[in-house]
């Protein structure tokens, strides 16, 4: 029943922030990221952190899963921290040992570095919590097709992800039943070393492959059966059209630039 | 080998928001040499049931034993299990991935740690059972193979397991007439020359009429009936009640019996209706 | 397209081959279909019944001979798009087919395909799902549907584009038997109600008994064609083609070998009730 997991971490509702157009959220989401990495002090972090707050209680999702988001990134956080820490210039040593140098500004660094990733994963979840996934491959199609003059693929890329997505719960449930299917032949996943286990995987990946390339064909057909020529000519059911509430969202993030540019320049 | 099933409960993701129970409190008894027919709409609890029968799910309440042993409990080998307890899959073919028929069927004899010479010697026993000449296909790709002769051979493959039960999950679906009845007469060759214990989920009522000595109907995640098949299909109105239905042939009787004509009720396959027609006719007209 | 044409579909000494030297998978067929038939196509696997689907909506060309849809050549590459929108394709894996992740969207892809303005999109996508009955499920993702409603979003995708004929390559091999009845209920209807010629491509000789010509197919040539009843007759040779032939066919055909004088029509049980009471106040 693999196939009942929604899809993405998508988590349906009508509040304000999911009625934004999806291309505003896309844009305003960079800007917050932007916006981020201005931010010159610790003390500066409350203003974005205070703006995701907002946001999060207008979306009207439970604060645990933003940090649900962070939780796989414990060790590249702790990881960046430690780097940055010891690795960073500084003038202010705190302790010395051997060639590690503990400094002040090192601490600073790994400090800021370690919150803007955690910023960035937050701010990027509020997104794909309030955006289906169909919405955000929409959006990214029509925010890249201007680029098609340059013969960017705008098209073709938001085609493929959206068919990647379409596919995802059909491989999964292959995966499951073949990989059940070989455990009934005595097939072993789970035990023996790396090489062993990496051997065991096999029987598993060749036959999904196989479906997958079948199904491919089988899909390119029944796209073209049905009309289907790339991107030219085509026109789109839906329309997307930005509304006030997109202008009044574009604005909050103005003057979150600006209060953090403001703070910003206290120190400069 | 006996399999018992007793008060087997599943459901799928508990403590999620999609929470579903598949299969409930079934209990159910196969005997050794039993050809068992298991049908039930789509969704019934039917492929969920057998996969609980080699330790592939694990039941949420309820335990599975197999020759006594619980399939289940903590220091039992599942993996002698599914030797014991062959499992075909719906689309079987869709599992292939060796180079040649030969080594895909070898899989699962080499998973069990035997000698070259006993693998060789299962390979080539597994290829006749299924009717794929060794001499000629074993070297193959599988991918040369045609849909009938690649099902086949992944049945094969799970036959070389020697399992002394085994369960088919649909095993003509998709398959053209000829392909159909060319798997489904190797099933019956099967359990009647190897005397395996064969348990077959069917959505064919023609098939399961001529082929089986018990059916069980599932319906929502329950076992409804369990008997012989005339038995079964005797309670016509409760199968379609169901969303299933009954053969041809046992509608025929029964419409026969409300003309007025004289079918024996255990007759539900074409040949027994066609004699007792035979045997009618020529008597006096009651029509 | 041209206002007057004869026949909905014409294969005229059509032969195909996958390779230029591999055994064609159809040599020199000649079928019309007029406008408005149901037409099943039976044959074993390999029998060439696939080629012939491809070959109506221009998938595939033949190599040598011409198929025309609606009066246009499928080789004439000026008609190419709408001889694809007027012959409609549903294919027998109802998971390889669906191209959206939302049932709407799916049905609305081969319009958009088209260039239909926007406006006219909404209406016509609504109106297609409800024919199928799938309306409820506009907002649904294909995955949670059943393998019967997955092809009905297919029929309505199809649908959407007003197709005059639609080719249903075995699409039904893949589903539960309410599955079937479910897609096979969806066709008659439209081809009733809607006058949609219809091309049913199948295994299944119950199927092939609600159609108002069957085709049989074997070895990539015409081997049987005539009405369910004329075909279904010809039990032996049906088996001989690797073909079932429907219960009550063969049941009428193993008592009239055993002496019995039925007619050789017989397709229903319904109407073996009938003949078997008739021979027995005769007798």
């Amino acid at each position: 029943m693999l196939k009942d997991i929604t899809l993405g971490q998508y988590h349906p509702g009508d509040s304000p922030i999911h009625r934004l157009d999806p291309r505003s959220k896309l844009l305003l989401t960079i800007a917050y990221i932007t916006a981020v990495f201005l931010v010159q002090s610790a003390a500066g972090y409350l203003l974005p952190l205070a703006y995701l707050l907002l946001v999060t209680w207008l979306a009207g999702i439970p604060l645990r899963y933003l940090l649900k988001g962070i939780k796989p990134l414990t060790m590249i956080l702790a990881l960046t921290f430690v780097l940055n820490l010891f690795f960073a210039q500084g003038e202010t040593v705190w302790l010395q040992w051997g060639f590690l140098r503990l400094t002040q500004e090192g601490f600073t660094t790994a400090l800021f570095f370690s919150l803007r990733l955690v910023f960035l994963v937050m701010g990027t979840s509020v997104l794909t919590l309030t955006t289906s996934p169909v919405a955000l491959t929409d959006a990214m199609e029509r925010l890249l097709s201007p680029l098609r003059v340059i013969r960017f693929p705008a098209h073709e890329l938001a085609m493929m992800m959206s068919i990647a997505l379409r596919f995802i719960p059909t491989l999964l449930e292959e995966t499951d039943k073949i990989m059940k299917a070989q455990m009934a032949r005595g097939a072993d996943f789970e035990s023996g070393n790396l090489m062993r286990r990496a051997k065991a995987m096999v029987p598993l990946l060749v036959p999904l492959f196989v479906g997958a390339f079948q199904r491919a064909s089988d899909l390119a057909m029944a796209m073209e059966a049905r009309c289907y020529r790339g991107g030219e000519h085509r026109t789109r059911m839906k329309v997307l059209r930005f509304s006030r509430l997109d202008v009044l969202a574009a604005l909050s993030m103005l003057a979150l630039v600006l209060l953090i540019m403001g703070e910003g320049s206290l120190y400069g | 080998m006996p399999i018992v099933i007793q008060g087997l409960t599943h459901t799928y993701m508990q403590g999620s928001p999609f929470q579903a129970t598949a299969v409930h409190e079934v209990s159910l008894t196969v005997g050794d040499g039993e050809f068992l027919g298991l049908i039930g709409h789509t969704g019934s609890g039917k492929s969920t049931l057998i996969q609980h029968l080699n330790g592939l799910l694990k039941p949420t309440a309820g335990r599975v034993l197999v020759d006594g042993a619980d399939v289940f409990a903590k220091d039992t080998d599942r993996r002698a299990i599914r030797r014991k307890v062959g499992l075909v899959f719906q689309y079987p073919e869709h599992q292939l991935f060796e180079e040649t028929v030969a080594k895909d069927i070898a899989f699962g004899p080499k998973n069990l740690g035997l000698e070259d010479n006993e693998v060789d010697r299962r390979v080539r026993a597994a290829c006749g059972a299924v009717r794929i000449d060794y001499d000629s296909l074993a070297n193959r790709s599988i991918y040369e193979l045609s849909g009938g002769q690649m099902r086949r051979v992944a049945i094969a493959g799970v036959l070389a397991m020697e399992p002394e039960v085994l369960v088919l999950d649909e095993p003509a679906a998709g398959l053209d007439p000829r392909g159909r009845a060319d798997i489904l007469y190797m099933i019956q060759e099967l359990h009647a020359q190897r005397a395996i214990t064969v348990i077959m989920v069917s959505h064919s009522m023609e098939d399961v009429a001529r082929m089986v000595n018990r059916i069980v109907v599932m319906s929502q995640g329950r076992v409804v009936m369990d008997g012989l098949p005339a038995e079964i299909f005797a309670r016509g109105e409760e199968l379609r009640g169901m969303g299933l239905d009954v053969p041809e042939a046992v509608r025929l009787a029964d419409e026969l019996r409300a003309k007025g004509f004289d079918i024996p009720p255990e007759a539900c396959q074409m040949e027994e209706v066609r004699d007792a027609i035979l045997a009618q006719i020529g008597g006096a007209g009651r029509c | 397209m041209p206002e007057q044409f004869e026949h909905m579909v014409a294969a005229q000494n059509v032969t195909f081959s996958y390779q230029e030297t591999a055994q064609p998978a159809l040599s020199d067929v000649s079928l019309a279909i007029q406008p408005g038939e149901f037409v099943a196509v039976l044959g074993h696997n390999g029998s060439g019944k696939s080629s012939l689907a491809k070959l109506c909506n221009a998938l595939h060309l033949p190599t040598s001979g011409t198929v025309t849809v609606c009066g246009m050549d499928t080789q004439d590459e000026a008609q190419l798009w709408n001889i694809r929108q007027h012959a409609g394709m549903v294919f027998q894996n109802p998971d390889n087919q669906l191209v959206s992740t939302i049932v709407e969207e799916d049905v609305a892809f081969g319009l958009e395909n088209l260039g239909t303005p926007q406006p006219e999109i909404r209406p016509k996508v609504d109106e297609a799902l409800r024919a199928v009955s799938m309306y409820e499920y506009r907002a649904s993702a294909p995955h949670m549907l059943s393998g019967g409603q997955k092809q009905r979003v297919a029929i309505a995708g199809v649908l959407a584009m007003a197709p005059r004929v639609m080719i249903l390559d075995e699409a039904t091999a893949m589903l539960d038997p309410s599955g079937r009845r479910e897609v096979l209920a969806t066709m008659g209807r439209l081809h009733k109600e809607r006058g949609i010629t219809v091309i049913w491509i199948t295994h299944s000789m119950s199927e092939a008994a609600t159609a108002q010509r069957v085709v049989v197919l074997n070895e990539g040539k015409l081997a049987l064609t005539g009405t369910p009843r004329e075909v279904f007759r010809q039990v032996e040779q049906l088996r001989a083609l690797g073909l079932d032939v429907p219960p009550m066919t063969e049941m009428a055909h193993a008592l009239r070998q055993r002496g019995l004088e039925l007619s050789d029509d017989i397709l229903t049980v319904k109407e073996m009730v009938e003949e078997l009471c008739r021979l027995s106040s005769r007798a």
